[in-house]
């Protein structure tokens, strides 16, 4: 989005370019290839990804260049202006013919056994491009047919073609460099190191990026052939950032999801746990139909049973202790359609402010809502980025690749809380122990205001980093561990608020939290990023009703429940017992609480407290929309039938409100969608036949994101760039001449398609600033608690999330179920060595709360002092050590007698 | 009169048997007086004249002028870097190692002036892994003459500060190819990167390099002995000055001979490698090491000059890395072909496809063939299969590929095709169907 303008005698910034006679312009610089190919020209290929660095290797996209010698590849070729180029010269097309019979020379040509044949570019460049028959009549290579190279992805080394774009991948865009070439010559092949796994987060981009069948990964192994696949774009919702990607069916069944390349989002890629975790959908152990208490069990019952049931739960509630005994805790796993309804069914029928869809491990919504907003994309050219939270790479993992990407690629200065050092090459590493945050962002604001020079320590780089370049610096804001209280989070953003060009990701994880949160599910907010003071007489006279009062959140709620002042307790796609960081509270909660409600999927220790289960429709069985961590809203497509009778959450608020005496008059989907355009202020003009056109989704609030907004001309198609519908290429929402984005899109799609010029005005037209209440802005100045001294014997415990952590979504699919972590006390080797074991050795581990027998073992990037417990939630923990009330968490280790 | 050896290079060794590579019996035979004599007339542009002027082109096999090379690195750009290609690895070729393990002395001499010349103060030695006697010599010369003060912070008492790094290869002929021996130095597999950019811009670390061969830097000081013109009027036309050339196969004295361009390869296999033994007459031979097309032993062919341009011209071959071998009416070529297949096929990369998959699919034919089991349609298929990695089959090479390595796997088919195909196709049966 940045123009630069030329300077006085540089260079052409356009260059004229004949491909195979016809006159073309392009960005001089640009890869002819890419060139070639937006002008209609396919030049086949099988090394060079649009997302990585071209390497020339696999000789397919040779050509003639007149004035150079020899053939050089369209791939490394950069275009400069007069350039001549010839694509389908007899001598091209007899090299073209030579490399793919090459190819095959060693392929075993195992095609209808593989699960690539059909949408392989072997076979249909082959076709296209390739000899009729081949001339090789010795024998082929053989390998082990495939070996697995890491739990998920298995490697058949006959079928490679050794372009190295897995390799290229692992080392280049993940930073996993866990595969390589081995050998050389025709025995060449991929491997993984001697018992080191390709143990990447990322491995599944590799299978498809992979233009042969040499890699596979285990849930799509012979699941389907290609041509029966059906297909509908959709958002991620397995963390926050929502890549975007094709979701495959065949036979009502979830096979296969594939990255698509968004430019604003994920570039195509998708993390495994977003990959594969899609299993879980169709798990055995779903609850598909409702089930109600009788006699102390949960038996099935029919849904007009159930909800009444649950609806004479919050009537009789509200009417015995008012509306305030009712909590809905949850909200943060469904579509903004869904945590909508909720939040009317809560604030606007039911009346109570009591409503969270965090779980006390994220931040304040007025902070998230408030504080200036930065888009992924701007990470590509800020002046710095900083990150304060947690490790990316466990928590958001595709949003790290696009840190990473910065870092490393467009070299930004990355300045790095991370107490460990992090997971960024060439970061400035601030090493912030737990608790400091605030403390630390002051100091390094002091540190960038004062005109002295900078020291060379991290705080002087890091200062020195915001102070020498341009642009907004890009605050990455989350929790860094739940073993300390977010107020030193909040201090931290405080001193970097005050940074005249800013802009904050939240770095909440849970998938459609920011949803949730712009939606009204917390306390204090009503749907749009308004607040409750700010928005009830707008939403009073839209919904009838707003609490009275700003509620409770998660940790309020569930200590008033134990305390006895919340009666029902409804749980949307919510398990407490599970994510919640105090466990021992919530249990108490559930022994004291009259009643809990839940809506949810599973059978979680949570929802088997419940007196009703409602069960919901889950990702692939909904339409809708949701809204990642920057405020990007995209729709969800459906691709297969609910589970039994499962439900939309939306819908199950519809009926409890119908039986609350509240008629929503909402029946499809896009209706909710379009009443949180009209009523919600931040969604404003956000309406359903916007969001299906508009091809990047659009970002919050509309109003001030306008012109940013691609239209596209037709509906939800997946085309891949050679228009084949492969998998291997880059995999475009809908192909588009317009790549700039900006303001221009609206212009250039228009040229394209006047109705929807014409519908494209109309909508956004209607987007614009409407009258209606101020969005929320948190300026606040903040402090934090002073940190206790920490005794000599003691560790301060850090508690981040891992990917892989034993909850529900990796538990209940197969392919990564495995991969679940161990749980472990994490220590240096100086503490190892002072607490007087061996790795592996179970220790006490006592902190405030209680004791626990852990395994300890070494990380070696730790520093003395601190400790690290991931977060488990099907484990004991984290959860039973952490003191919610502590502005940090200490833990003393002591060998077991 | 029969034809005698002319020696620059090789004197040193040849005087001094004993002591060569000592750094006393270099000394003491007049090494690094052209150091001195360069640094403290401290004039780099001068130095970089005279290689110019001496008309020297590279002895590793390209052929390439170095004075030119020299002056492609970007002027004003430092940190820049000289390598050394000591990874002599061209089947047939030994004079690099004869140089390294017996006149370390000369090599650091040569090393120390370019750089000098270059303005650059490391050099790398990039140096064939299996040459051990080599690595000890090479690395004991650097550490005496730093001791003398021929090489370090201050090199004879000026302001030039020169290190010389001394790195062993693992085994790959590959790392011979300039952009893959960087690859390999900076600890990457060893694989040839894609020009542009080339070393001279962006070379070992992405900074401008210069790699040049052991026998070339060897030179430069008699270079910088005699002047660059004196230097040129030695040789032939634009093959000036002398090169070593390693002579194997059927002769009966195989070994290396410094001669000055431009006598024949008669008077080079027969008079100073002692002429094929038995009395038994030259078949063919590979004028400039295994990457060549071949020459036969016609009296046209013998009786050519060494001259690099004229070869070029006049028969397509190359002069090479200046390894000649020698096979007699006793050999079959096919399995000469087959073995030197086997050989690329073995040190191919496997980085690019024609070349990865081109090199073992001939060596298997060749194979066949050599065995009894070939037919005559295989020549005609292997030529076009060749022709698919070095379209024309012509040398120099035009290639498909992204270094040499492929289009050199194609010289022997190439050479089959052109002065044996009769006696193929009388072997494999000459009416079976093409």
């Amino acid at each position: 989005m940045t123009t630069t303008e030329p300077k006085p005698g540089a260079k052409p910034t356009v260059a004229t370019v004949t491909i195979d006679g016809r006159e073309v312009t392009a960005k001089p610089g640009e890869l002819l290839i890419k060139v070639a190919q937006e002008h209609g020209v396919y030049i086949p290929r099988f090394c060079w990804h649009e997302r990585m660095k071209p390497v020339g290797m696999c000789r397919m996209c040779l050509v003639e260049v007149e004035g150079v010698r020899g053939f050089p590849p369209a791939c490394t070729t950069t275009v400069t202006d007069g350039m001549v180029c010839h694509t389908q010269t007899d001598t091209v097309k007899k090299i073209q013919d030579g490399v793919l019979e090459f190819l095959l020379v060693n392929h075993p040509l195992d095609c209808p056994v593989c699960d690539r044949g059909g949408e392989c570019p072997l076979q249909d460049q082959t076709l296209a491009f390739g000899p009729g028959e081949s001339r090789f009549t010795e024998e082929k290579r053989h390998f082990e047919k495939p070996i697995p190279i890491s739990d998920v992805v298995l490697l058949d080394r006959e079928r490679c073609i050794q372009c190295a774009r897995c390799t290229r991948f692992a080392d280049e865009i993940a930073g996993d460099p866990l595969i390589t070439f081995v050998d050389r010559g025709d025995r060449t092949e991929v491997l993984n190191f001697p018992d080191h796994p390709f143990a990447s987060y990322f491995s599944g981009n590799t299978v498809q990026i992979c233009p042969v069948g040499a890699l596979t990964a285990k849930p799509y192994r012979f699941r389907a052939r290609p041509w029966d696949l059906a297909t509908v774009e959709t958002s991620c919702t397995t963390c926050a950032v929502q890549c975007r990607g094709a979701l495959q069916s065949s036979t009502d069944r979830l096979v296969r999801f594939l990255g698509v390349d968004s430019e604003p989002v994920n570039h195509g890629w998708l993390c495994d746990k977003g990959r594969y975790g899609f299993e879980y959908v169709h798990s055995e152990t779903r609850v598909i139909e409702p089930q109600v208490r009788e006699d102390g069990a949960l038996v099935e019952k029919p849904w007009p049973e159930a909800l009444d049931a649950a609806a004479s739960i919050l009537e009789r509630t509200k009417s015995m202790h008012g509306p305030g005994a009712i909590a809905v805790l949850g909200g943060a796993r469904g579509s903004n359609e869904d945590a909508y309804a909720w939040a009317r069914l809560a604030k606007g029928v039911i009346g109570t402010d009591n409503v969270d869809a965090q779980l006390a491990d994220g931040l304040p919504a007025e902070v998230v809502l408030g504080l200036p907003r930065a888009q992924i994309a701007d990470l590509d050219h800020a002046a710095a980025i900083v990150l304060v939270g947690p490790d990316l790479k466990e928590e958001l993992p595709v949003l790290h690749l696009r840190v990473r990407r910065a870092a490393v690629e467009l070299k930004v200065p990355v300045i790095d809380f991370a107490f460990d050092g992090g997971s960024i090459p060439g970061s400035i590493a601030m090493r912030c122990a737990p608790g400091e945050s605030g403390a630390l962002a002051e100091r390094l604001m002091s540190a960038v205001n004062s005109g002295a020079a900078v020291a060379d320590d991290p705080i002087g780089r890091a200062a020195a980093a915001i102070r020498e370049r341009d642009g907004a610096v890009i605050v990455v804001l989350g929790r860094a561990s739940l073993a300390e209280r977010p107020d030193h989070t909040l201090r931290a953003a405080a001193a970097f608020a005050a940074l005249p060009q800013v802009g904050f990701l939240s770095a909440l994880r849970r998938g459609n939290v920011h949803g949730a949160l712009e939606l009204g599910l917390a306390p204090g907010v009503l749907p749009g990023r308004v607040s409750l003071a700010d928005g009830r007489a707008a939403f009073a006279s839209a919904w009838g009703a707003v609490p009275e009062t700003t509620g409770l959140d998660a940790t309020g709620i569930l200590r008033a429940a134990a305390a006895g002042k919340i009666h029902a307790l409804v749980l949307v796609g919510c398990d407490p017992l599970a994510d919640f960081p105090d466990r021992a509270l919530v249990r108490e909660a559930f022994e004291i609480v009259g009643s809990v409600i839940a809506v949810d999927a599973f059978l979680s220790d949570s929802v088997r407290q419940a007196d009703v289960v409602l069960p919901v429709t889950l990702w692939g069985e909904k339409q809708g929309t949701v809204t990642n961590l920057e405020g990007r809203v995209q729709r969800l497509g459906r691709k297969v039938s609910p589970a039994g009778s499962a439900m939309d959450d939306w819908r199950i608020a519809g009926e409890l409100a119908l039986r609350l005496g509240s008629d929503f008059d909402l029946e499809q989907v896009d209706e909710v969608t379009d009443e949180i355009a009209k009523v919600a202020p931040a969604f404003a003009g956000a309406t359903a036949e916007l969001l299906r056109r508009a091809r990047d989704g659009v970002v919050l609030p509309v109003a001030e994101h306008r012109s940013e907004i691609v239209l596209r001309a037709g509906g939800l198609t997946i085309l891949a760039d050679d228009g084949s519908g492969a998998s291997w290429e880059p995999i475009r929402a809908v192909r588009d001449a317009d790549e700039t984005g900006a303001a221009a899109a609206t212009d250039r799609s228009a040229e394209q398609d006047g109705e929807a010029h014409a519908n494209a005005t109309d909508v956004i037209a209607a987007a614009g600033p409407s009258s209606t209440p101020n969005l929320i802005v948190w300026d606040r100045s903040f402090g934090s608690p002073e940190l206790p001294a920490r005794d000599a014997y003691a560790l301060r415990l850090v508690t981040g999330r891992t990917l892989y952590d034993g909850g529900r979504t990796v538990a209940s699919s197969p392919a990564i179920a495995a991969l679940a972590r161990d749980v472990a006390l994490l220590v240096s080797a100086t503490d190892l060595a002072r607490i007087g074991v061996d790795e592996g050795a179970i220790v006490k581990v006592t902190s405030q709360r209680t004791s626990l027998n852990l395994v300890v073992q070494v990380e070696l990037r730790l520093p003395a002092g601190i400790a690290r417990l991931y977060f488990t939630p099907d484990h004991e923990g984290a959860a039973e050590l952490i003191d919610l009330s502590a502005p940090v968490t200490d833990i003393r280790v002591e060998t077991l007698r | 009169m029969t034809v005698q050896e002319t020696r620059f290079v090789t004197k040193r060794l040849h005087d001094r048997p004993d002591d060569s590579w000592t750094i006393d019996g270099a000394v003491g035979s007049g090494a690094y007086e052209q150091l001195r004599a360069v640094v403290s007339a401290n004039n780099p542009a001068d130095v970089q004249e005279q290689v110019k002027a001496s008309g020297l082109r590279g002895r590793g096999g390209a052929g390439f002028p170095t004075g030119q090379k020299w002056s492609f690195l970007p002027a004003g750009s430092f940190p820049r870097y000289l390598v050394v290609n000591a990874d002599e690895g061209e089947p047939s070729t030994f004079k690099d190692r004869m140089l390294i393990e017996r006149d370390p002395h000369q090599l650091v001499e040569g090393i120390a002036i370019a750089a000098f010349a270059l303005q650059c103060n490391l050099a790398f030695v990039y140096l064939r892994g299996e040459f051990a006697l080599g690595y000890e010599r090479l690395t004991e010369a650097i550490v005496s003459a730093k001791a003398r003060g021929f090489l370090g912070s201050n090199v004879l008492g000026t302001d030039f500060a020169l290190d010389i790094v001394v790195h062993r290869g693992a085994g790959a002929y590959i790392c011979g190819e300039e952009t893959a021996l960087l690859e390999s130095l900076e600890g990457e597999r060893g694989m040839p990167r894609i020009r542009p950019p080339f070393p001279a811009i962006e070379g070992l670390y992405a900074k401008p390099t210069v790699v040049n061969n052991v026998e070339t830097l060897s030179t430069v000081p008699h270079i910088m002995a005699m002047s660059g013109a004196e230097y040129a009027k030695l040789g032939v036309n634009r093959s000036t000055g002398t090169r070593i050339f390693s002579v194997s196969g059927h002769v009966n004295k195989p070994g290396n001979y410094e001669v000055e361009l431009g006598i024949t390869f008669r008077q080079l296999i027969d008079e100073l490698a002692g002429g094929v033994p038995g009395g038994r007459k030259v078949k063919f031979f590979i004028p400039g090491g295994a990457s060549s097309q071949w020459l036969i032993g016609s009296d046209e062919h013998l009786d050519a000059p060494l001259d690099m341009d004229y070869v070029q011209q006049t028969f397509g071959v190359m002069l090479g890395s200046g390894a000649v071998m020698v096979f007699d009416e006793t050999t079959d070529p096919i399995l000469v072909a087959w073995r030197l297949a086997k050989f690329f096929a073995h040190e191919s990369c496997g980085k690019c496809t024609p070349c990865r998959e081109g090199t073992g699919w001939i060596e298997k034919v060749l194979y066949r063939m050599a065995h009894g089991l070939g037919s005559p349609s295989d020549l005609k298929m292997l030529l076009d299969v060749g022709d698919n990695i070095s379209p024309g089959l012509n040398a120099p090479f035009s290639q498909t590929t992204i270094c040499p390595l492929g289009p050199s796997a194609v010289s022997a088919i190439v050479s089959l095709d052109k002065f044996f195909r009769a006696e193929i196709e009388a072997r494999l049966g000459a009416g079976a169907p093409a």
